[in-house]
């Protein structure tokens, strides 16, 4: 397999403020994304040959016409995507692929959810459908709840480690201009949060967000003749890996990690040819969707070992200014989870900071070191991983 | 001999205080309390409930036939006796019917089990009974009506209770009632339905009965009658001659007036202290009153080994605290109801992990998994499970206390458990009838079939969990 290594460039990243957006609707969300991704990539709109667009609810638009329609770009193949919370990601690979094929020269891939007209008290349904009694009712931080309940039992951790990552990402995220929530937190704050889903209170789960987020993509050959000629990003690796969506039905299986990420990770570095990924990663984009998701990605991603996860946190590992960076962002833990625009706004974090053009939350010497962005999906069922680097 | 084979009952976990009831109305305070069903439960779940407990030890599998008596189904067209013969993992071939509308339907349904016996045309049939009885608000009712269930397995091998005879009296009287649009049970006038409904149906079937088998009154160890409260009861049993002693206590203090389950339900709890060869006299009351003459066997004392009954229910019964919880329980507040999706197709179609609880065994390598897959989990093996009943019991492998909740609960969070069973098989249950500061890992809990929600408008049962019962 030839693999996606070095075979596919970013040619411009766009990303919306993400918040609380009233006044806006997922048409001029994905309108603002993708023309600061034109902007940002030198190309106008006839220039694209395709696009992926990815939303999870059908409110955030549905088929290709939920691209096709705010762009008023018609007659082009255009495709809608959705992976869980994994579906902006899975609209980045799916355009990487096609310029990978040698199909297509320039490719849109974008993401966007408008959520909050359907209220901000947790994520709505996504829809008539689902068995009327197996397996329904527990909300998304309860499925990750019962993670964290088992860790504590089996990993010894404690409310207050969860705590401080949801800290460490809000000093991040005070710092980024587009994060939704732009202020530093202590552990006190946190633990003294009303509980969503025990041990889960509120500064342990992300919040409900409106965003979008585009990246438009081309070969390596190609993007020399753009804008960003001299400091375009490159694909390493580009890896999606399917689990359950059902795990707390799967016999013998220890809620202590995510399998789909365990494996996915392994595929992942193989593709980029990275063999220590605690030494080859320079920083991270990962989906801190709950604060104890994070704590356990820091294992399955191989950056500590079982069980590591808090104290490697509590000892500075994954500060901006640490070994590994982890959400210099401040992650979904300030930008909140938009579901379909998370993976394209992860790509566009990722690339900017390659570029050095992180300002602010800039991490330091990235270009000699490799970024990962990290997109989760269902209850830990879908990992979907692009390494991106200089080429 | 056709006689009673075994017995169980049910009571909710939960009783109000009958000061609590005084202290919300300003009433006169009342002494003891009575028991009331939680706002997931219904007769059916009552019932499936009291015929677990009856079934203990025995396969379902080898009853014939199963009847529900209840004056409040939770169906105006659709039997619940098949949903409780279904939750109890019953053979298909069997005779189903539900006795209802009336309070004495309990009794009836009994001789009607013993009638198909006789006949031949049944060896055991499992009578189930339950109620749940909505009281009005600031009325008298509110604080009799109690919740509960009993069943009785009546057949001719291994008899515990011989019924020796019956007596059955049908009267056109109007005591309590409920008409078609009616939630709350209405009564026009107590003090004449004690005098010419209760008082005279019951002496008339029990002095009928008497008379056709030769009694003396003197000859019963204890006499079973329905009770609408114990003052009322006291007076018939003098009324008929009767020695106080000889009355069985109608758990009024403790459980209330459970309706139709009440007569079979102090049964239970008269055999649970009965001597083998006691006779026991049994009349209930509702339209009439169907009076029977029991005698208590040998094989008693190996029934009663078996069951919680009545006894062991009563034990680590919690209080509801306070009369607002009571609203809640009994669904009393006009609010915003949710229903989520569902499909009678789709409940239909995957009824056997439903509703008897069965998941796949892989016969290829032996692992248990549930819902029951196509596909192995483990062997990845296509088409290799067979069925396999669940057990009752689990234990908590992880859990959540959640409070982003939609629908209706009792209590918020409500506890989300993933269980392991002892044979490694995993499931994911809501909690019930616990407080959930209680919930940890490893603790043991015990399945409870309940009223999830109403979904498509019709009544979506499953399977919950709950700390195990004493």
């Amino acid at each position: 397999m030839p693999g996606i290594k070095d075979r596919v460039a970013i040619l411009g990243v766009g990303c919306t403020k993400f918040g609380e957006r009233w006044e806006m609707d997922a048409e001029d969300l994905l309108v603002d994304a993708v023309y600061e991704a034109y902007d940002d990539a030198g190309v106008e709109r006839d220039d694209i040959d395709a696009a992926w667009v990815g939303t999870l609810y059908n409110g955030s638009g549905i088929t290709g016409c939920a691209v096709a329609d705010p762009l008023k770009w018609f007659g082009k193949p255009a495709t809608r995507v959705e992976n869980a919370c994994a579906t902006g990601m899975e609209a980045f690979r799916n355009a990487c692929f096609a310029v990978a094929s040698g199909v297509y020269d320039t490719v849109l891939a974008c993401g966007v959810e408008k959520i909050l007209d359907a209220g901000s008290r947790g994520l709505p349904g996504v829809g008539e459908m689902g068995h009327p009694v197996i397996g329904g009712g527990v909300s998304a931080p309860g499925m990750f709840a019962m993670m964290a309940t088992r860790c504590f039992k089996d990993y010894g951790w404690e409310k207050e480690d969860l705590a401080r990552v949801a800290v460490k990402n809000h000093f991040n995220g005070a710092k980024h201009p587009k994060a939704h929530f732009r202020k530093e937190i202590t552990v006190d704050d946190v633990m003294k949060a009303p509980i969503i889903a025990w041990p889960l209170g509120r500064f342990d789960c992300c919040a409900i967000s409106d965003g979008s987020a585009a990246v438009i993509v081309t070969t390596p050959e190609k993007a020399k003749k753009y804008k960003h000629k001299d400091d375009f990003v490159v694909t390493k690796s580009n890896v999606i890996s399917v689990h359950t969506m059902m795990p707390m039905y799967q016999p013998g299986y220890e809620f202590l990690g995510f399998p789909a990420t365990q494996d996915g990770s392994k595929v992942a570095y193989a593709e980029a040819g990275i063999k220590d990924p605690k030494k080859e990663i320079g920083f991270a984009e990962v989906h801190d969707c709950f604060m104890i998701s994070e704590l356990l990605h820091y294992q399955d991603l191989g950056f500590c070992g079982k069980g590591e996860g808090a104290s490697y946190l509590k000892d500075g590992f994954f500060n901006i200014d640490g070994d590994i960076p982890v959400n210099p962002s401040g992650g979904l833990k300030c930008f909140g989870h938009p579901i379909g625009a998370t993976g394209c706004r992860m790509i566009y974090e990722v690339t900017k900071q390659l570029q050095g053009r992180a300002d602010g939350h800039q991490v330091e010497n990235p270009e000699h070191k490799y970024g990962l962005a990290y997109n989760l999906g269902g209850v830990g069922s879908i990992c979907s991983i692009s390494i991106l680097g200089m080429p | 001999m056709v006689g009673i084979t075994s017995y169980g009952a049910y009571i909710p976990g939960y009783s109000l205080g009958r000061d609590v009831i005084a202290k919300a109305w300003d009433f006169p305070s009342a002494p003891g309390g009575k028991v009331v069903a939680g706002m997931d439960e219904d007769s059916a779940t009552m019932a499936v409930e009291a015929g677990l407990d009856c079934l203990t030890g025995i396969d379902p599998k080898t009853v014939d036939g199963l009847f529900f008596a209840t004056t409040t189904a939770p169906y105006k067209e659709k039997q619940s006796s098949s949903l409780i013969a279904a939750a109890l993992d019953m053979r298909k071939d069997i005779v189903t019917a539900d006795f209802t509308d009336s309070l004495k339907g309990g009794t009836t349904a009994m001789r009607a089990a013993f009638d198909a016996i006789k006949s031949g045309s049944a060896n055991s049939i499992l009578v189930t009974a339950a109620d749940c009885r909505l009281p009005e608000p600031e009325t008298m009712y509110e604080y009799q009506f109690g919740d509960g269930g009993a069943a009785l397995l009546i057949g001719g091998n291994g008899v515990a209770v011989d019924i020796k005879g019956f007596h059955s009296i049908s009267d056109e009287f109007t005591g309590p009632w409920r008409a078609e649009d009616d939630s709350f049970v209405r009564e026009f006038e107590v003090k004449h339905d004690a005098l010419y409904g209760y008082s005279k149906n019951v002496s008339e079937s029990v002095m009928g009965l008497t008379k056709k088998y030769g009694l003396d009154l003197k000859d019963f160890s204890k006499v079973v009658f329905y009770a609408p409260d114990p003052r009322t009861q006291g007076k018939l049993a003098a009324r008929i001659g009767f020695d106080r002693k000889q009355v069985q206590d109608s758990m009024f203090m403790s459980i209330g007036n459970t309706g139709t389950p009440l007569c079979l339900m102090m049964l239970v709890s008269a055999l649970e202290r009965a001597k083998t060869g006691d006779k026991l006299l049994l009349a209930s009351y509702g339209d009439g009153s169907d009076a029977f003459y029991l005698e208590v066997t040998e094989e008693n004392e190996n029934v009663r080994k078996n069951m919680r009954g009545i006894k062991g229910h009563m034990k680590g019964i919690r209080k509801i605290e306070s009369y607002g919880k009571y609203l809640r329980f009994r669904q009393l507040l006009e609010r915003d109801r949710f229903s989520p999706y569902s499909s009678t197709v789709t409940y239909w179609r995957d009824r056997d992990a439903e509703i008897p609880l069965y998941g796949g065994k892989c016969t290829n390598c032996g692992l248990i998994q549930y819902p029951k897959g196509r596909v192995c989990w483990n062997c990845k093996g296509k088409d290799t499970q067979e069925d396999i009943k669940l057990p009752r019991k689990a234990k908590i492998y992880t859990y959540t206390l959640d409070h982003l909740v939609g629908g209706d609960y009792l209590e918020t969070p409500v506890p989300r458990i993933v269980v392991e069973f002892e044979n490694g098989c995993r499931a994911f249950f809501e909690m019930t009838d616990c407080e959930p500061d209680e919930v940890e890992i490893d603790m043991e809990v015990e399945l409870a079939f309940r009223r999830l929600h109403e979904g498509g408008g019709f009544h979506n049962y499953y399977w919950k969990c709950r700390p195990v019962r004493g």
